[in-house]
């Protein structure tokens, strides 16, 4: 399994507001464990596709000259089941953004039949930076993450 | 200038949020490590809250400074901060209570200095 939660952007304006979506298949297997017979997206991925919106929201405000490290999460709610064959819309707002860190906070909609949205889950998540040469983190390139594992294909909000 | 009541009672609200607390666990001698159990990740988020809150800026590191006397900072002996080190602690923090410190200058005694009592005196100063 590969660690994207979010499959494209549709908007993106630098250091204010990203919005992702998520399209929810019966073609990922996790959904058939979760649960047998009720297949609902688990609240924790919608959580890491929140952080991943959010986070490259804040990462690419520093032309991702820092490591972007998830590392608070001071409130969520979940308001309602995500299913197979709905879209999940991620709409991220930078609260904060200095050099040790930045807080975001984050929606997550889901399409209805009609065109109306509804709130799934809503969150604040706090970011910390780490250093390339922090001792502690070997060598992580967070520029390499980025542009190597594909991660700019879903950044493409041009098409 | 808001009186230092109403500073506190704001404070308070912030650490009950960045914190999850109830209402009653904060006092003005609360520890914020040792009694009401912030991790070091929750001083950043402490202190976007208390610049929302307060609208003010915080620079980096200035009411929660950073690597304060580790090991490598020379200002450590005997797991002790040297008189050198105290003297750097009073310049960089004059909003904490260094005197109570100075006393029993173990290195683990530092977490102590961050009490609620010593953010509402930083948050007046910035406001001053």
């Amino acid at each position: 399994m590969r660690w994207f939660w979010i499959d494209r952007f549709v908007e993106f304006e630098s250091g204010v507001r990203a919005k992702a979506v998520k399209n929810v298949t019966m073609a990922e297997d996790h959904l058939h464990d979760h649960y047998p017979g009720f297949p609902v997206m688990p609240g924790s991925l919608m959580l890491e596709g929140m952080a991943q919106t959010g986070g490259i929201l804040l990462g690419e405000k520093n032309a991702f000259e820092h490591i972007v490290i998830l590392a608070k999460v001071p409130k969520i709610t979940y308001h309602r089941w995500v299913r197979p064959g709905d879209q999940l819309i991620y709409t991220a707002t930078l609260l904060d953004a200095r050099d040790e860190g930045g807080s975001t906070e984050v929606t997550a909609h889901v399409r209805e039949h009609d065109g109306t949205e509804s709130l799934a889950a809503e969150c604040e998540i706090v970011f910390v930076h780490l250093d390339d040469n922090d001792p502690a983190m070997g060598h992580v390139d967070q520029k390499n993450f980025v542009f190597e594992s594909g991660l700019l294909d879903v950044m493409d909000v041009s098409s | 200038m808001p009186t230092r009541e109403e500073v506190y009672e704001k404070v308070k609200d912030t650490l009950i949020d960045a914190l999850s607390l109830d209402d009653d666990e904060v006092t003005p001698e609360a520890t914020l490590v040792g009694d009401l159990g912030a991790e070091s990740i929750d001083f950043l988020d402490i202190v976007f809250r208390l610049e929302k809150n307060f609208d003010v800026k915080i620079p980096r590191g200035e009411l929660f400074p950073e690597n304060l006397a580790s090991a490598d900072s020379g200002y450590v002996a005997d797991g002790k901060v040297t008189e050198e080190g105290v003297a750097m602690m009073r310049e960089k923090m004059p909003h904490a209570d260094i005197d109570a410190f100075a006393d029993d200058p173990k290195v683990e005694n530092i977490q102590d200095l961050f009490t609620v009592e010593m953010v509402v005196k930083f948050v007046e100063s910035k406001l001053g």
